[in-house]
């Protein structure tokens, strides 16, 4: 139904922040002001904790009280439910800034005996926001409305008559309903919840559990279509606004040490552009870690931030390690320039992943990020959700000016290029490091695939790593020729 | 039209201790405001009870819009809605009190037999 304002005429909607991280920047802004929006989704999917935020954030952050008219947990059950998201109701109710209004339907216990409406509701909801001068309200769940009241045709135009009694009253709501078959929910709620609609999606793949939101409709805005994965955690909901954008982020001309200084040479003298994104792939125990360890050791040096997300080794495994190879990563740590993040890759879904990276890099801002090692998330989901997912968070790296780096386990056997497909053509650096035997004396070696944007050279260097730290030997071979030239001292060396 | 006030159920309390009351109905109406609805329930109720109770009930009539409070204490959210205080249990009826025989069955109206 058309619905018009005072005025007659449509204006572009203002927006009411709701505080949950991410989900302002998704919308534009937050949810339409003074208007109903609709959340739905299947069960445990986190709406009522998405309403409950709203809420919750609305009384501390933004100075507007809210009103929860919960159909479904009583007060005490809410209550407990989120204490654990550091939210105390009890406190925020004390303080009148929250009125949690449990409505108890049992049908069961109800005879209907002639005409009736549902005045009582909005008398019990006016009272409740005259009480404590509410902005926000929560109506959590309409489906427990529609499983207690008997006549479901006087329970939609009821329901009709709410939302423009809300809508009248400039207060900024919350519906939340279950998903349905076909339609969005299972009344069919959205065609009279006119302008905003978000879709929450919870599923299981795998035993790996993915949380999606989608906002399916928002009047007045352009909005972005894509499913954005977001994470439940202690401190609520993160939704990960990261889209597949333009390709607009700048270019960045200045440099930053490799932390190995012949590999700065390979690389026109400087090392890798700021900003940009560097896959170190190789096979195992060809040092990879350490390459990434050697770049965050100089740029810890140079005093910038790091922050390094590990999915197989502990931090303390990989301090041992790096120590090893005379590189002190623990001081870093100390001085709070060095961050870790440890996970299992099969802990979460790839989107609770990019959720959790996205998360702390919007808290701790680092210029430097290292994902080590990214196999086993390209490994753990078809290929294409990866590369999207994937494509958002290096997008997202780059808009950030965030240098990053990730490292990739290739097999023995696969040829570099066809293992890493998925990943490569978001590179602008690539360096490959691989055993090899010539002459029966095991070597590591190194070499620069490809480094967009600069000369680097197309040697293959030997990798020495020994308790000096990482070094690079003597040339090896040298691609722009094309063929296989041993260097004069490799030649003496295996006579 | 009289409307009672809290008083009244201070009092009920102290009937019901009593053994041989048991067939004392005192009934509740929740009503919000002079609606045609809510004036007809009245009228409806008070037929009902003169039918039925011969004399042994009470109406207290509550009107929600002078006191919104009183809502959420027997979860009200229909209008007009009926409630059976006593005897105990409790029992709801809701609409205009058209339906005499959902009434009566819904309050158990019907003598003890």
């Amino acid at each position: 139904m058309p619905r018009a304002n005072s005025k007659g005429i449509r204006t572009s909607l203002a927006k009411t922040p709701t505080g949950i991280q991410g989900l302002d920047e998704v919308t534009g802004g937050g949810l339409p002001k003074g208007r109903v929006s609709l959340v739905c989704g299947n069960a445990g999917c986190g709406k009522s904790l998405l309403a409950m935020e709203f809420l919750v954030h609305g009384a501390v952050r933004y100075g507007e009280p809210g009103i929860c008219m919960n159909f479904e947990e009583t007060e005490e059950k809410l209550t407990a439910n989120v204490a654990s998201l550091g939210f105390d109701l009890r406190e925020l109710t004390k303080r009148k800034k929250l009125l949690i209004d449990y409505v108890f339907i049992e049908r069961s216990q109800i005879t209907e005996a002639g005409e009736y409406n549902l005045d009582g509701l909005f008398i019990r909801l006016a009272h409740a926001v005259k009480t404590i001068k509410a902005k926000r309200v929560v109506l959590d769940s309409v489906q427990a409305l529609f499983a207690g009241v008997a006549d479901p045709a006087i329970l939609r135009s009821e329901l009709q008559r709410l939302f423009r009694w809300l809508e009248e009253h400039r207060l900024t709501a919350i519906v939340t309903g279950e998903a349905g078959f076909q339609t969005l929910t299972r009344h069919g709620l959205e065609e009279y919840i006119a302008d905003c609609v978000i879709s929450l999606d919870h599923r299981v793949t795998d035993q790996i559990s993915t949380r999606r939101l989608r906002v399916v409709k928002y009047r007045g805005t352009s909005h972005g279509t894509d499913e954005y994965p977001f994470l439940i955690d202690k401190e609520g909901i993160s939704v990960v606004p990261i889209t597949s954008l333009v390709l607009t982020h700048k270019a960045l001309t200045d440099r930053v040490s490799t932390g190995i200084p012949a590999l700065d040479e390979m690389m026109e003298g400087k090392g890798y552009f700021r900003g940009s994104s560097v896959l170190v792939t190789g096979t195992a125990g060809t040092g990879k870690s350490s390459m990434a360890a050697s770049f965050v050791s100089a740029a810890c040096t140079r005093g910038t931030l790091c922050l390094y997300f590990t999915f197989e080794e502990s931090p303390s495994q990989i301090l041992r390690n790096m120590r090893s190879v005379g590189l002190d990563l623990e001081r870093w740590v100390k001085k709070g320039l060095l961050h870790f993040n440890a996970m299992r890759p099969t802990s979460t879904g790839l989107e609770g992943h990019l959720a959790a990276i996205h998360k702390l890099i919007a808290k701790l801002r680092p210029s430097v990020v290292v994902i080590d090692p990214i196999t086993n998330l390209i490994l753990s989901t078809g290929t294409y959700d990866v590369k999207s997912m994937l494509v958002r968070l290096v997008d997202f790296l780059k808009v950030e000016q965030i240098t990053s780096m990730f490292t990739n386990l290739t097999f023995a056997g696969d040829p570099q290029e066809r293992t890493a497909a998925a990943v490569s053509s978001l590179m602008d650096t690539w360096i490959v490091l691989r055993d090899s035997k010539p002459n029966g004396r095991p070597r590591r070696e190194l070499y620069v695939l490809k480094s967009r944007g600069m000369a680097h050279s197309r040697e293959t260097r030997e990798l020495i790593v020994n308790e000096k730290g990482l070094e690079l030997g003597i040339l090896l071979r040298d691609h722009t020729l094309g063929a296989t030239v041993e260097g004069p001292s490799a030649v003496a060396a295996a006579k | 039209m009289k409307k009672s006030t809290e008083m009244k159920k201070s009092s009920a309390k102290k009937r019901h201790t009593k053994t041989s009351r048991s067939d004392f109905f005192i009934l509740r109406l929740y009503i919000a405001g002079q609606t045609p609805n809510s004036v007809a329930a009245i009228a409806n109720l008070k037929k009902i009870c003169e039918d039925k109770l011969q004399g042994k009930y009470r109406i207290e009539v509550v009107d929600l819009l002078e006191k919104p409070q009183l809502a959420k204490g027997d979860q009200i959210i229909a209008i007009p809605t009926l409630v059976r205080r006593l005897p105990p249990p409790v029992k709801k009826i809701i609409g205009n009190l058209s339906k005499t025989e959902s009434v009566i069955v819904g309050l158990d109206l019907q003598p003890a037999c």
